[in-house]
């Protein structure tokens, strides 16, 4: 395999928007070409991000509509990737495997998505057709549901008051808003305390309002080639590590909630290839959909033992300055969580950290930063590690 | 001239809201409306599956029979929520749940009668055949 690099990274403010799907693609994709030294014509494929642009806008087949708006030459091929909430990391994985087995030099990676603009009951149905259609579905499953189910049992499974997890969680919901208020990018740049999540409704029992993250409009692109091609281009080329993605079908067949086994496989993978281990990593982008999701994703990554990463975001350890800085952008949670995009927004956030581009927001001397995202209830995990 | 041939859509009876008619374990459906709650089980092999499937990963082919889900599983996880997706808005508030059987696990709500402070992790379970309000069948977890 060639070594792969990122060039370019852009992505759209995150919220709700006035744009279509394919104008945000285009304003983050053009962007992303013009920081690489490029031009639309040196692109060679498009790996395109995008979960329900058919419910949004009545628009499927997106991906050679959005290589017109970028003007991509007729030979480059685009292609839409749906993985359900880690669509565009896996498209973004994808795309560095065909560069790294010299397919291609040059192509662009992304997504985009415009979750806000259908409302909550549509885009609670929508978000749910990713769980199993024929037992699921029909039974009213909702995400906040599979993930409030786990952190009944994580209480259960650990021996931790229910109340007492409720307010670690409530934590890492303050972290991720702290970090979204230094992020002019973010859904919501407020600060929150334990309290606004504690008094606010009741979503999927024991989640609250503020537990969860909320439904986004945005975009995100980047470009990625190979290595020695990314040098000539650009100053700070960030290089990809390492990748893994795993698959674990539906929420039926897990036996333990608090054991995403997909990630467990996934990091696995990744840290394998970067030749690196949880303790060479400074800052991770992570898949923070819930707060009880940043734990798990934690623990399941190897960052902390199982049943200890509750206590992370409350013992300071994974804030701006701690010894993980764990979704220094705001996370799902606070920057937001346009389906198709998050996974490109995610490499984003790592890539400028590494650059050393972020601001009143910026990790000091990190060097390895790590993505996570999580698709499904449970059933695609996929991971990327960048150095410099 | 012959009869065209109705397709075979009894799954449409399953669930408040059924999103996908067609199955090749249609035959689930008619034991639901038995009062039996069925999985299936690879003759070859053994392997059982619930929901059931029509072909065995394992043995690589389709030579299975049913088995009737019985006896006591254990309650691996539940929460009730208070927001539900368009078409199930009247269920509210509704509690989901996964019941581990050991060979298979099923996913399904605690009947209607069954509160969430009345169960916990780990609690034994038992899973009955149902009729929603609005004439659909599903099936629910009541206490062992």
């Amino acid at each position: 395999m060639r070594e792969v690099a990122v060039l370019g990274v852009a992505m759209t403010k995150f919220g709700v928007s006035d744009k279509t799907n394919l104008e945000m693609f285009a304003e983050a994709g053009l962007e992303a070409i013009s920081k690489s030294s490029l031009n639309p014509k040196d692109i060679q494929a498009l790996f395109f991000g995008n979960c329900l642009g058919d419910f949004e806008e009545g628009q499927l087949h997106m991906a050679p509509f959005a290589h017109a708006e970028l003007g991509l030459p007729t030979g480059a091929p685009a292609t839409r990737f749906e993985s359900a909430c880690a669509t565009a990391t896996v498209a973004i994985r994808h795309a560095a495997l065909l560069v790294g087995a010299g397919i291609y030099d040059v192509v662009l990676a992304g997504g985009t998505e415009r979750a806000a603009g259908m409302g909550t009951p549509l885009a609670t149905r929508t978000f749910a057709m990713a769980c199993q259609a024929h037992h699921e579905s029909s039974a009213g499953i909702t995400f906040p549901g599979v993930f409030a189910m786990a952190a009944h049992m994580y209480a259960h499974k650990y021996g931790i008051a229910l109340s007492e997890l409720k307010r670690h969680m409530a934590e890492v919901a303050v972290k991720n808003h702290y970090h979204g208020s230094l992020n002019p990018k973010a859904h919501f740049r407020k600060p929150i305390t334990v309290d606004t999540v504690l008094n606010s409704m009741m979503v999927a029992d024991p989640l609250q309002l503020f537990d969860c993250c909320p439904f986004s409009d945005g975009a995100a692109a980047l470009v990625l080639a190979e290595a020695n091609k990314a040098r000539e281009l650009v100053e700070k080329p960030v290089f990809i590590a390492g990748t893994g993605q795993a698959s674990a079908g539906s929420l039926y067949l897990q036996r333990d909630l608090t054991r995403i086994k997909a990630r467990e496989e996934a990091s696995r993978q990744a840290f394998s290839q970067a030749g690196i281990g949880p303790q060479d990593v400074q800052v991770v982008e992570l898949h923070d959909c819930f707060t009880i999701a940043e734990i798990l994703a934690l623990e399941a990554m190897g960052f902390y033992g199982f049943g200890s990463a509750y206590k992370s975001a409350s013992s300071r350890e994974t804030y701006l300055g701690g010894k993980l800085v764990v979704n220094p952008s705001g996370g799902l949670k606070a920057k937001g969580h346009p389906i198709g995009a998050t996974g490109a927004a995610q490499v984003t956030e790592i890539v400028e950290q590494l650059r050393g581009e972020c601001g009143e927001r910026q990790v000091n001397g990190a060097r390895v930063g790590m993505v996570d995202t999580l698709g499904g209830d449970f059933g695609t995990v996929c991971n990327i590690i960048l150095r410099v | 001239m012959a009869a065209k041939k109705e397709a075979d859509i009894r799954f449409s009876k399953f669930g408040t809201v059924s999103f996908t008619a067609i199955t090749k374990v249609n035959d689930f459906v008619d034991f639901l409306e038995q009062g039996k709650v069925m999985g299936s089980r690879c003759k070859d092999c053994g392997l059982m599956f619930f929901p059931p499937r029509a072909d065995c990963h394992n043995c690589l082919a389709g030579n299975m029979e049913w088995f009737e889900v019985t006896g006591k599983g254990k309650l691996v996880s539940y929460s009730s929520l208070a927001f539900a997706p368009i078409g199930f808005g009247d269920d509210l508030p509704y509690t989901i749940a996964l019941v581990d059987y050991g060979q298979y696990k099923v996913f399904a709500r605690l009947s209607p009668g069954l509160k969430p402070e009345d169960v916990s992790v780990g609690m034994e379970m038992k899973t009955v055949a149902n009729r929603l309000p609005n004439g659909q069948l599903n099936y629910v977890f009541e206490r062992a």
